[in-house]
């Protein structure tokens, strides 16, 4: 009988627990836009910061809030999100083009060897600080992986043959952390396509030709070769490093056959055709 | 014995150079002197390349409040001024001079080595002495002598102290200097002690320096209001909050000058070139280098001119010894592994100390047990092991409230860890991203206070 | 190639490992006399009890972690045998021994993450585990009169102070043993209870060699010493002298080995001797109102608890 009587007992304190849990919900329930809600459902809720606001709420309620969408765009849910949502909310969307990561340093272990043993705590931004650098380039990658730990999608993956990390351009937000995480700034987020055909100088030394050939095979010498070839002006060379403009470059591709040091990367493209040998 | 209270530890000394007299250094084809060897703006240079030079000619004028001057140590005719690097492989601003082997000194500077005891001089004319002959901590540390004799107006000085512990392990260039020079060093201490307008001076020595104690106090006695101390040998006892701590029983403040409270710390070494500078004329352009190592056939206290390259230092005592794995610029506790070595011999190397493989690797790192020895080690009272779980986590506002910025880097943390953790790495990071974080709230309060205004 | 590394570049000579190895060597005279009092039973007990502590760590290490690392190399693991085995009565079921090792380390110890990561004493946590789940076996014990090899059952010290009194008998009535019986080893109870002087010399070891710092020990005798001396001297009638607290039971063990143990005690000084205090005081507590005869274990595991609030008091900072 006493289990019977306990049993009872249980249920009716679960049940006016149940009641008054229902009835303080209810009573204290905070008044919030719906609209708040469903906006930010829509959204990818990856929380990564790349809109520049604190987390996907905050963005939702801006959404909703903003009379008009500019400024506002998600780099993770990308067009299709905005469009869903801009249609939602009955506001134009600001179009905004593709953009990956690039890291601009090809210096990989075989190109760029090592001239003294570091043994430190892995952490990119730490060794920035106590020295120049593991190899003879002191503006090159130095390989510990801050990048990699900072990319919340799983994007960078440093590999352990090269020792500089790769960027997995499909999974690629575009969200910034990675760039704002290196402490040599040789992250960029550039234009792309949607074939993510991109062309870009991977060398950010600007020391003297002959000292960045010498620390890495791979150097950009500030030859000018690239500038004269382009004939879209789309290259320039400042303090022995060439640089390509995203917005100018057509993608022709002459700039990456004349590089005598291979320093500049093309990604993505078909392969070329070869050239036929003409008897002059 | 007087000592520190809180903290401390005690490394192996192996102070193999201890005893052996001040040998000099040969003088180098060429020296490489860089602009930036002390705390604040780096010097400006004022010779262009073709000029010629004298030992002791001014290269590099002062640049602001906190900077001072660099002069020439060869004689000969400026090859380069180029960005190049030091011995972390950072590049700075340096002055090549070709050396022509002539060895023309300034005619202003007095060569003759007869102690002068001079004193005739205003408290003005010492301080603009030793600005001009670009005098700066040779402790390690490089702060302007000429800044720290001349303390904020509101801040009353009324001890003098000499630090002659020189506790990091296998440096002994001090001990060599206070056995060979105590008469320069003396009156040094008298025109520092008149420049600061205090009557009384007391230098304080580790005990591991006997020879040292005794002789300084002997020769202390002819001079007035000189006291010789001796202290507990302990790391740090060189630091200079600490040395304040063991001499007078007072404590720093944090985040405040020790002239906050009446207190002026001057090395052993700086102190003798005070005397150089007042009473010879003679700028800083050389420094005696303790090059050591357990690896090495004869470890020395060499007398080296600034700019000398690391490999010009090693190259005239016969090479870097066989299975050197790491050379240290500086002691080894606080001081830095040199990554270049055409790097030059900066105003504040204090020593070369070459670490053979079995030395220079760091031990496998493992769990940490919660010993408690780093938190019995740290001579600040903080807490490294929690503050290393911060930093691991970057919580910032845990950090500063936990005051990690009052670490200044000793590394008694990371050296009494049992599990070999690296202590210090992380609470660098975090002490970086701290301060980056306060610079960062008090530009928002200037700028607020500015808009109230 | 020269190595870079960011200073300090000198580490001590201490190890994990071989502050583990000076407590192993501390803990030898103790193993000793409890050999040479009660044969080899002791052997087999300890011997039991430490392979499966190791062989625990290990298996949970390789197959429920999947590390590499072998983290029995520390030896922490034979340390937490022993500790245990010195708690346990030598007539106790060997699969008894086994359990109380598998709890001590699978869930006192590795189910927080491992060694540096447990709240409360692995070694400890065993006992109580034992104590609670096995009462009778747990509290037989064997007697040696006069340090024959010949053994009667009896209590211990404690066990018959608490039954006596809770029989009526007033403490100058019941025959406890004298201070040198206790302090040299003629009585009944766990390796680690009987001989005060073989501990002591382990806790002169651990002090010399740095092991171990004075204050939680200190802290912990004396806090046993003043606490029962003011209940002796109130009603000498129903309360012990306190030599006898600090000599029988588990005062000298777990005082010098039990509550020093590096992952669960405080990290300051101060936090270390509020530590001792603490266990003092609760063990005379509950030796004198509690249930059990012994206080020591339940003491140590409570002020384990209190450590992370302890842990919240900062040493002296410079300057301040």
């Amino acid at each position: 009988m006493t289990i019977v009587n306990t049993i009872i007992l249980l249920c009716a304190i679960g049940v006016l627990a149940a009641l008054a849990l229902y009835f303080v919900a209810k009573k204290f329930k905070v008044e919030e836009n719906p609209l708040y809600d469903e906006v930010e459902a829509m959204l990818p809720g990856a929380n990564c910061g790349g809109c520049g606001l604190p987390g996907c709420r905050k963005l939702a309620v801006k959404l909703v809030d903003s009379p008009s969408l500019e400024g506002l765009y998600c780099t993770v849910g990308g067009e299709a999100t905005m469009d869903k949502i801009g249609e939602f909310l009955g506001k134009k969307v600001q179009s905004k083009e593709m953009q990956v990561a690039v890291l601009k340093c090809n210096g990989t272990c075989a190109k760029r060897p090592k001239t003294i043993n570091y043994e430190g705590i892995s952490s990119c931004a730490f060794a920035a600080t106590q020295l120049s650098g593991d190899t003879a380039c002191s503006f090159g990658c130095i390989g510990l992986g801050d990048c990699e730990s900072v990319c919340q999608f799983g994007g960078i993956k440093i590999n352990p043959e090269t020792k500089i990390p790769e960027f997995d351009t499909s999974i690629c937000t575009a969200c910034g952390q990675c760039a704002q995480a290196c402490p040599r700034h040789l992250i960029e987020l550039r234009k792309t396509n949607k074939k993510d055909m991109k062309i870009y100088v991977a060398c950010s030394n600007t020391d003297k030709g002959a000292v960045a050939r010498k620390a890495c095979t791979a150097a950009c010498i500030g030859c000018g070769k690239c500038a004269k070839v382009c004939q879209n002006e789309a290259i320039t060379v400042s303090n022995n490093l060439a640089y390509i403009d995203p917005n100018k470059c057509k993608l022709c591709r002459k700039c990456v056959e004349e590089c005598p040091t291979g320093a500049i990367i093309e990604t993505n493209f078909p392969p070329r055709k070869k050239k036929e040998e003409t008897n002059e | 014995m007087k000592t520190f209270t809180i903290g401390g530890v005690h490394p192996k000394e192996n102070k193999l150079s201890s005893g052996k007299k001040i040998e000099r250094s040969p003088l180098p084809e060429k020296v490489i002197i860089p602009m930036a060897q002390h705390i604040g703006a780096p010097a400006n240079p004022i010779v262009a390349v073709g000029d010629a030079v004298k030992i002791g000619t001014k290269i590099g004028e002062s640049n602001g409040f906190v900077s001072a001057s660099v002069h020439s140590s060869v004689s000969g005719v400026v090859e380069k001024i180029d960005m190049m690097p030091d011995f972390a492989g950072f590049k700075k601003q340096m002055v090549v001079i070709a050396n022509n082997g002539k060895d023309e000194w300034e005619e202003s500077i007095d060569r003759s080595s007869e102690l002068n005891t001079n004193l005739n001089f205003t408290a003005e004319e010492i301080k603009a002495k030793i600005a001009n002959a670009g005098i700066v901590g040779m402790g390690g540390a490089t702060f302007p002598i000429s800044v720290k004799l001349s303390p904020p107006k509101d801040m009353v000085i009324d001890n003098l102290l000499i630090n002659g512990a020189e506790c990091e392990p296998y440096l002994t260039a001090d001990h060599a200097l206070m056995l060979e020079k105590a008469d320069e060093i003396c009156v040094g201490i008298e025109l520092l002690m008149k420049a600061l307008n205090v009557t009384t001076a007391k230098v304080g020595i580790e005990n591991n320096k006997p020879d040292a104690i005794a002789h300084m106090t002997e020769v202390a006695a002819k001079y007035q209001g000189i006291e010789i101390v001796p202290l507990k040998v302990k790391y740090p006892q060189g630091s200079e909050k600490h040395l304040i701590q063991a001499l007078t029983g007072r404590e720093v403040p944090p985040r405040q000058l020790p002239a906050f409270i009446g207190c002026v710390v001057c090395n052993v070494a700086t102190t003798f070139a005070v005397y150089e500078a007042v009473e010879k004329n003679k700028p800083l352009i050389e420094r005696i280098v303790t090059v050591t190592g357990t690896g090495m056939q004869n470890p020395s206290n060499l007398l080296v001119r600034i700019g000398t390259r690391i490999s010009d230092v090693f190259a005239a005592i016969g090479g870097v010894p066989e299975h050197t794995d790491k050379i240290i610029a500086g002691g080894p506790m606080m001081g830095k592994a040199i990554q270049n070595i055409d790097a030059p011999i900066m105003k504040g190397s204090s020593g070369l100390v070459c670490m053979t493989e079995q030395e220079a690797h760091r031990k496998k790192e493992s769990n940490c047990i919660r010993c408690g020895r780093c938190v019995d080690g740290c001579p600040m009272g903080l807490e490294p092991y929690l503050l290393y779980a911060l930093s691991k986590q970057s919580m910032v506002n845990e950090l500063i409230e936990h005051n990690v910025t009052d670490c200044f880097e000793c590394g008694s943390c990371s050296f009494s860890c049992p599990a070999h953790k690296p202590l210090l790495d992380y609470i660098r990071l975090g002490k970086a991203k701290a301060m980056q974080q306060l610079k960062a709230e008090m530009a928002k309060k200037q700028q607020s206070e500015n808009n109230k205004n | 190639m020269l190595t870079v590394s960011p200073s300090p570049h000198y580490q001590s000579d201490t190890s994990t490992t071989k502050l583990m190895r000076n407590v192993l060597i501390a803990l030898l005279p103790a193993f000793i006399f409890s050999l040479f009092i009660y044969g080899i039973s002791a052997l087999i007990l300890t011997f039991t009890a430490v392979v499966s502590c190791v062989f625990f760590e290990f298996a949970i290490n390789k197959w429920l972690f999947k590390s590499d690392e072998y983290s029995i190399r520390d030896c922490s693991a034979v340390i937490t045998g022993v500790l245990l085995a010195f708690n346990l009565p030598n007539t106790l079921p060997l699969w008894m021994v086994v359990v109380g090792s598998l709890v001590a380390i699978g869930i006192a110890k590795m189910s927080f993450g491992g060694i540096g990561c447990n709240i409360f004493n692995p070694a400890l946590v065993g006992r109580v585990f034992l104590l609670v789940s096995f009462p009778a076996d747990m509290t037989t014990w064997t007697k040696v009169s006069d340090y024959s090899v010949d053994a009667t059952t009896g209590a211990t010290p404690l066990g018959l102070l608490k039954e006596s009194i809770l029989s009526g008998k007033t403490v100058p009535q019941i025959e406890l043993p004298s201070a040198s019986d206790m302090v040299l080893g003629n009585i009944g109870g766990s390796f680690g209870e009987i001989s005060v002087i073989a501990l002591v010399i382990g806790g002169l070891f651990l002090l010399c060699t740095k092991t171990i710092s004075w204050h939680i020990p200190v802290s912990v005798l004396g806090s046993m010493f003043i606490f029962s001396g003011i209940f002796y001297l109130v009603n000498p009638e129903l309360n012990a002298n306190p030599l006898f607290h600090i000599c029988s039971g588990g005062a000298m063990l777990g005082a010098i080995f039990m509550a020093t143990d590096y992952t669960t005690s405080p990290m300051t000084k101060c936090g270390k001797i509020i530590f001792g205090i603490g266990i003092g005081c609760i063990t005379i507590i509950i030796r004198r109102y509690g249930a059990y005869p012994e206080g020591m274990s339940f003491a140590i595991l409570i002020m384990n608890a209190l450590v992370p609030l302890i842990n919240k008091i900062k040493p002296h900072r410079y300057g301040s």
